[in-house]
């Protein structure tokens, strides 16, 4: 029996995002396999697992970007209905220029690397039709610095920034609009551990302060112990294990989960 | 009654150089053109005797509408004179016998290369504008498939951050030309590298504006009484080139788009874009019983 997440005992608001039998196939591989997940407002989900367990897919299943073969998603927002699977392109784009934020492993596939930092930031307020010139300044400026970017180097292109300062314009640019749903991938992965200590610290803090609810997807235990409430461990395209993160972590019930658990170099 | 006894069987006929199917596709698809303002319309471009980007889409735009009674024009950069012009005008009126003029206010059908004329142009005068780039998109999305969806869903949010970048970077929005414009509230366009002066010209006018690029094999149509609004933002007004105040050297005339001429000793002189309004200036000064049409713009201003 496929594990779920079912609710946390202190939680009693409906869940805002709830994923059911997700099943996603390439050619003949099986990415994904019936993987179900529920979010509550404000918490942070982490997802786990090895190359190719499938976790990255699913999250670009939660951003919109792949549709998969059967399974439903939806968000329990005021003007957000049904299956988010059965929207077309257009309603898909709005929805995930103003209400998802994603932060990509790669800045590439996030940024546009000769734009300035600020424009990356502002091209989503403008997408969601802001057209005043200052009020894009100020929300963007805004956006940087809760990401703790300089705001002296607001205007340099990201090809000029390091890649910790990237990935904090890619942070700034999602939590722009204040989205209902942040999602995650490998957002640390690449960094040295005292850059990847400060991006984590800003997205504790973001956390913290915004209540923003959080789906991240890392392969890195520490990154996940340190932000998640609650986490899921995939492997091969299924969940073989789910559940708060102190319980997983101390006591992983399925041989997998142990051995992610346990393993050391 | 039948549909039939109405109307005159096809007969294929070559005139003005294109034949009858070449001009079929043209009219249709600056039909369609016309039903979606501003949306690029694909055709099949023929070959004509003239090099690919030197306005072989404006002169098949031209060949299509042409009969024997139309009053041609065409001007290059605002010029009557200039070789490229007088090629196309004098190709035109020998493929279709059609009689040529270099005053606006004659002319039924104005070919032209990045200038508007400075004289109101009328119901019934059409302009073709030669066009080397018709995607506006193309600066922040090469993929054309993809441009395509963004002209689809009206994803336009990269063409205002690339104003946006442009601010940022030097100040002001620095776009001289092809200043991308909604039209009717739906499509941006480019509307050929005519200055942003010329820009407002084509916002309400009367007269028809075909937009057609040989090259890319589309076209697109501004219809009379139609919107277009250059982008822009709520903050940050659109401003036309700073040329109100400079006097042409040739004819005294003030307030209109001028050329820059520089001189030995650094300085510049100033002469009308406009040839013809600018000749007909001159020869008015000089006694003569010259028509010049109301303008556009008056002491530099566009005028409501």
């Amino acid at each position: 029996m496929t594990p779920t997440l079912d609710a946390p005992r202190f939680v009693t608001t409906r869940p805002l995002l709830r994923a059911q039998g997700v099943t996603k196939s390439y050619g003949g591989v099986q990415a994904l396999r019936d993987v179900s997940a529920t979010v509550y407002p404000g918490e942070v989900l982490g997802i786990v697992g090895e190359s190719g367990s499938g976790k990255s897919t699913f999250l670009r299943c939660l951003n919109l970007e792949e549709t998969p073969d059967s399974g439903s998603y939806t968000l329990d927002l005021p003007d957000v209905q049904g299956n988010l699977f059965e929207l077309d392109r257009y309603a898909r784009r709005m929805l995930c220029a103003t209400r998802i934020g994603i932060v990509y492993q790669n800045p590439h596939l996030g940024l546009l690397m000769s734009h300035s930092s600020s424009g990356n930031v502002a091209e989503r307020l403008l997408v969601a039709g802001e057209r005043r010139f200052a009020v894009l300044r100020d929300k963007a400026g805004a956006a940087l610095d809760a990401s703790e970017f300089p705001l002296d180097r607001m205007d340099a292109p990201p090809s000029e920034l390091s890649g910790g300062m990237q990935q904090r314009v890619q942070l700034a640019k999602a939590i722009a609009l204040e989205p209902a749903l942040l999602l995650l991938d490998e957002p640390t992965t690449g960094l040295d551990v005292s850059v990847q200590a400060l991006v984590l610290d800003t997205l504790k803090r973001l956390q913290r302060d915004r209540r923003i609810t959080m789906v991240i997807v890392s392969h890195d235990l520490g990154v996940i112990r340190t932000l998640a409430d609650r986490v899921m461990v995939m492997r091969r395209g299924e969940v073989v294990e789910a559940g708060l993160a102190d319980q997983v972590f101390q006591d992983p019930q399925h041989a997998y989960a142990q051995q992610l658990v346990h393993a050391k170099l | 009654m039948t549909l039939a006894s109405l109307t005159r069987d096809w007969e294929p006929m070559a005139y003005g150089f294109l034949d009858a199917s070449a001009k079929r596709e043209i009219r249709r698809k600056t039909l369609k053109a016309i039903a979606v303002p501003g949306c690029q319309i694909p055709y099949a471009s023929r070959e004509v005797p003239m090099a690919r980007g030197w306005g072989t889409g404006g002169l098949q735009v031209s060949c299509t509408l042409i009969n024997p009674r139309t009053r041609i024009k065409v001007i290059d950069q605002g010029a009557d004179d200039s070789v490229n012009a007088a090629s196309i005008r004098r190709f035109l009126a020998r493929v279709s016998g059609a009689p040529t003029t270099t005053d606006t206010l004659e002319a039924d059908l104005i070919q032209s290369r990045h200038r508007v004329p400075e004289e109101l142009l009328r119901e019934d005068q059409i302009l073709v504008l030669q066009v080397p780039n018709p995607e506006p998109l193309r600066p922040v999305q090469p993929n054309m498939s993809i441009a395509r969806q963004m002209h689809a869903d009206a994803d336009y949010g990269r063409m205002w951050l690339q104003l946006y970048e442009q601010i940022v970077r030097s100040g002001r929005v620095m776009q001289g030309a092809s200043y991308p414009s909604l039209v009717n509230g739906r499509h941006v366009m480019t509307p050929s590298p005519i200055p942003r002066w010329d820009v407002p010209k084509l916002n309400m006018s009367r007269h028809l504006t075909i937009l057609s690029a040989g090259r890319e094999k589309r076209l697109h149509v501004v219809p009379p009484f139609t919107r277009v609004e250059p982008l822009v933002f709520d903050d940050v007004p659109y401003r036309v080139e700073d040329h109100a105040g400079l006097t042409c050297t040739r004819s005294g005339a003030k307030g209109f788009f001028m050329n820059e001429i520089p001189q030995a000793d650094g300085t510049s002189a100033y002469e009308l874009s406009d040839s013809d309004l600018g000749a007909k200036t001159i020869r008015q000064s000089d006694g003569e019983p010259v028509e010049i049409g109301a303008t556009w713009y008056r002491d530099g201003e566009m005028a409501q």
